[in-house]
């Protein structure tokens, strides 16, 4: 064996410790069976007239972004031992407020930017309210975000007088449709805010601190460590993240429909997470394990819909995936599996005499 | 006298977790007819033999045996079929349920419509009417009734099944003394029955009225087995807390009594501190320089007085100063603002933070104190990491491993490292050398004498008074949540002082001596 064969099999080893490991098989075989139902599925190809690129798996890159952005604000949550309900409903408030306020103020650069900003403004208050309830009044987050949930909605819908408000303000629409250098804007908006993010969390302590309670509260306090803050700077910033990928959503199709945008996502965030191997109980967080999980779960869609399956199976085909995955993630199954290919490499012997 | 055949018999117990021999070797018996009382301190591995008896830890080597057959028990439902059953320090019963239906838990009376419940309620009544609490109305929720009755409630559960064998781990800790009356009551009745009763507390005074028998265990080894009567405190005390290995001995032992002068302005100078419940008001002067034993036993107030220094627990009463200026401590923040720092003797839950690799473990507190924004630059962090890891000797010597995976000794270094790491005025110790081998325990001890030359004022906690004479320059004696006296020390005093100490106060009249101040101060 070479040096270089030697040292991938020992990357490769690594990696397969790495918790998402098997989130990132699950996407190449999801990828695999498109590939088999249409061997072209994954061309990418360059639109000749405008330079940009088309093809299924920029299709997955757009559809991944607004859940990469509530999939890396809930790592965090979960990982100081919490869990963020409302970040579905944060995105139709944030997509709400967009909205009306683009409708109110026209077409201009500017009104782009001031809605955005409003946006996020609203948003991230909402996510100081959630760290508030959580860190100061003491209510489980659970609870908490449970409120905001049902609470966020029903604000959208009076931000916009129970209407779907739709607006146009191309600037706005270039966020979540444009292309530069033939990437969509939004995919590379995403990508920096991730990055920015993890810059922020891993340069400065704030991750150490988050896992610090989240691993164990009481020596945290002990040490020092003042959980208030720290709560309410994590909810807000799941939050904030939350609205960008409400403005992510209705940008696209420059409607916000009440009902509907963000719907249930919140699920999706937190699958993503679990499938990037944090423990719902808190500590170590992994923000590439975050990132795999949701383009899991876009790629997952999408294969859905290339797949044809009916929409009326479309939540029993997504539950049997993240059942198996989960599964094989979880170390007492492996363990079981394990034992019996070592039982069966010594029952042999036994079945020569039976 | 003829001693019958004990019930439970166990022989060379011996368990090992990662780090520490939890049991070495250990015997216990227990006859019919008695209260047996474990007697050690913490650590010394009450609690792992009583797991090891009803299941809850897998032997690694010696036998169980349970009226004379050897028994493999597995886990608590197994030793209650084989008539064991534990009430545990804090009540394992369901509040919201009724009394009735908490006695009779998993052993309801059925009918042939499912649970006849007027039927399991009378049997609930009947088997409390046994420890003389036939009057509780047994359809009223648990949580109606004092913590004291949910003990015997919970004692009666036990017992619903008939058990050869009551365990009862620190069953007083909560009660207060007209309720521990109760309780001795109940157990003397079930031991009149014949029931083998295993106890444990950490009051000496409870132990000497209720228990015919005593088995004293040290360090994870058996110290011996007595009859309670042919034993008296000075001695069971000293049997507890029991001689160090002569490593240890050459360490500064027995400081001089250097000549201090007590007109200074202490560092710290608490006058009446105290909280409910935990320490009544207590006096305090901490002086640069000076290491200062706080001696008792288990729950007499030592961990708790060291708590509201730091400000991990709140204090209620009294008021602190700080180099002659009046400072409120309230919370871990506030002491670590006034350079104080405090090691916990709960390594496990308040200590480390176990995921986190031993780097991250070693500079969380200088972390917390800049806050999340001013992030430790690597060098910082390498300095303090090299700096700490050379100096206390953690093995092995990698930052990068997560500190759950380091043996207890060196776990405590690492926390040692993080206090030191924030440059303390005060240093308070809780127990830093409990579970951890002699080597690691000598060194420990080397730094906090180092400490103290360099000027930092320490407080040293620990359940080995050998340990607390050898390196304190004054010792603080505490009893049932107060100070009884100060010693200071001087090549004549001993641990065995300090045990008498304790002993004779409070049981006798007071003892009489030029030493002793028990109000520590005029």
């Amino acid at each position: 064996m070479s040096t270089t064969e030697r040292r991938t099999v020992g990357g490769l080893r690594v990696l397969m410790r790495r918790q998402f490991f098997w989130g990132i098989i699950a996407i190449l075989l999801l990828l695999l069976v498109n590939v088999l139902k249409d061997p072209s599925f994954l061309s990418v190809s360059v639109n000749s007239t405008n330079g940009n690129l088309v093809g299924n798996l920029v299709d997955i890159l757009r559809a991944s972004a607004p859940i990469l952005m509530i999939a890396v604000g809930m790592s965090l949550v979960v990982a100081t031992g919490g869990i963020d309900l409302s970040v579905g409903s944060i995105m139709v408030v944030a997509g709400a407020v967009s909205m009306e306020f683009l409708k109110a103020n026209g077409q201009s650069g500017g009104v782009a930017l001031g809605a955005l900003g409003a946006a996020l403004a609203v948003s991230a208050l909402l996510g100081v309210v959630n760290g508030i309830l959580v860190s100061v009044v003491g209510l489980q987050p659970f609870i908490s975000t449970l409120v905001m949930m049902l609470a966020g909605r029903g604000l959208a819908k009076v931000i916009t007088s129970g209407q779907n408000t739709a607006a146009s303000n191309g600037p706005f629409r270039w966020i979540a449709n444009g292309y530069v250098i033939g990437l969509p804007v939004v995919v590379l908006l995403a990508v920096v805010v991730v990055l920015l993010v993890a810059l922020v969390v891993r340069r400065s302590a704030l991750g150490l601190m988050i896992e610090a309670i989240g691993v164990n509260p009481k020596a945290s306090r002990m040490a020092g460590i003042k959980p208030r803050g720290l709560l309410i700077t994590v909810y807000a910033l799941s939050a904030l993240l939350a609205g960008i990928a409400g403005v992510f959503a209705t940008a696209s199709v420059m409607t916000v429909d009440v009902s509907r945008t963000g719907y249930q996502l919140e699920l999706d965030a937190i699958l993503a997470v679990v499938i990037g191997g944090a423990s719902l109980a808190g500590g170590k967080f992994s923000m590439g394990g975050a990132v795999v999980g949701a383009l899991l779960i876009a790629t997952l869609d999408k294969t859905i819909v290339f797949l044809g399956v009916s929409s009326s199976a479309t939540p029993a085909f997504k539950a049997a995936v993240i059942i198996v995955l989960c599964l094989l993630q979880s170390e007492r199954v492996r363990n079981l599996f394990t034992q019996r290919r070592a039982a069966r490499a010594r029952a042999p012997k036994e079945s020569v005499t039976a | 006298m003829t001693e019958p055949s004990p019930i439970v018999e166990m022989q060379g117990i011996s368990i090992a977790f990662p780090g520490v021999k939890a049991l070495d070797n250990v015997d216990f018996r227990l006859f019919p007819g008695e209260v047996h009382t474990l007697m050690g301190e913490n650590g010394a591995g009450k609690s792992t033999l009583i797991k090891a008896l009803t299941g809850v830890y897998q032997i690694d080597s010696g036998s169980v045996l349970i009226g004379g057959q050897e028994q493999h028990i597995h886990g608590t439902a197994e030793a209650q079929s084989a008539g064991i059953s534990t009430v545990y320090q804090e009540v394992n019963l369901c509040t919201n349920l009724t009394i009735g239906e908490n006695v009779m838990l998993g052993h309801e009376v059925r009918g042939w419509s499912g649970v006849n419940w007027r039927a399991t309620h009378r049997a609930a009544t009947e088997a409390l009417a046994k420890l003389g609490l036939g009057h509780l109305d047994t359809r009223r929720p648990l949580s109606s009734i004092s913590l004291a009755l949910q003990q015997l409630v919970a004692i009666s559960r036990a017992m619903v099944t008939d058990s050869k064998v009551l365990i009862l781990d620190e069953p007083t800790s909560s009660l207060d003394a007209n309720e521990v009356d109760g309780l001795f009551q109940v157990m003397r009745g079930l031991r009149d029955q014949g029931v083998a009763i295993l106890f444990v507390s950490h009051f000496l005074d409870q132990v000497y009225a209720i228990s015919d028998r005593l088995t004293v265990l040290r360090n994870g080894k058996y110290e011996g087995e007595y009859l309670t009567r042919e034993l008296d405190r000075t001695a069971l005390i000293s049997k507890m807390i029991g001689k160090d290995l002569e490593v240890l001995k050459s360490l500064g032992s027995n400081r001089q009594a250097e000549e201090r002068d007590r007109t200074v302005t202490p560092l710290v100078k608490a006058t009446g501190i105290g909280r409910a419940g935990s320490v009544e008001p207590t006096d305090l002067d901490l002086h640069r320089g000076e290491i200062v034993g706080f001696a008792g036993l288990l729950g007499s107030g030592r961990t708790e007085l060291a708590r509201l220094l730091y400000g991990a627990d709140r204090p209620d009463s009294g008021e602190v100063e700080i180099e002659g200026k009046k400072t409120e401590i309230h919370t871990p923040v506030d002491g670590l603002d006034h350079h104080i720092a405090f090691s916990t003797e709960n390594r496990r839950d308040e200590g480390i933070v176990g995921d986190l690799s031993v780097r991250e473990n070693l500079i969380l507190a200088v972390q917390a104190k800049r806050g999340w924004a001013r992030p430790l630059s690597r060098r910082d962090q390498d300095a303090i990491v090299g700096k700490y890891m050379t100096a206390l000797n953690v093995r092995p010597a990698d930052p990068d491993r997560p500190v759950k995976n380091l043996s207890g000794g060196n776990q405590q270094k690492v926390l040692l490292g993080r206090w030191l790491a924030t440059n303390p005025e005060l240093l308070i110790l809780d127990e830093p050398t409990r579970g951890i081998d002699v080597g690691a325990k000598a060194e420990i001890q080397q730094s906090v004498a180092e400490l103290a030359e360099g000027g930092v004022a320490v407080v040293f906690i620990s359940s080995e008074l050998e340990e607390v004479v050898r390196l304190s320059e004054r010792i603080v004696v505490l009893k049932d949540h107060r100070k009884i006296g100060e010693i200071v020390n001087g090549p004549d005093v001993t641990a065995q002082e300090v045990v008498d100490i304790i002993a004779a106060h409070g049981t006798e009249a007071a003892l009489e001596s030029d030493i002793i101040d028990p109000e520590g101060k005029d």
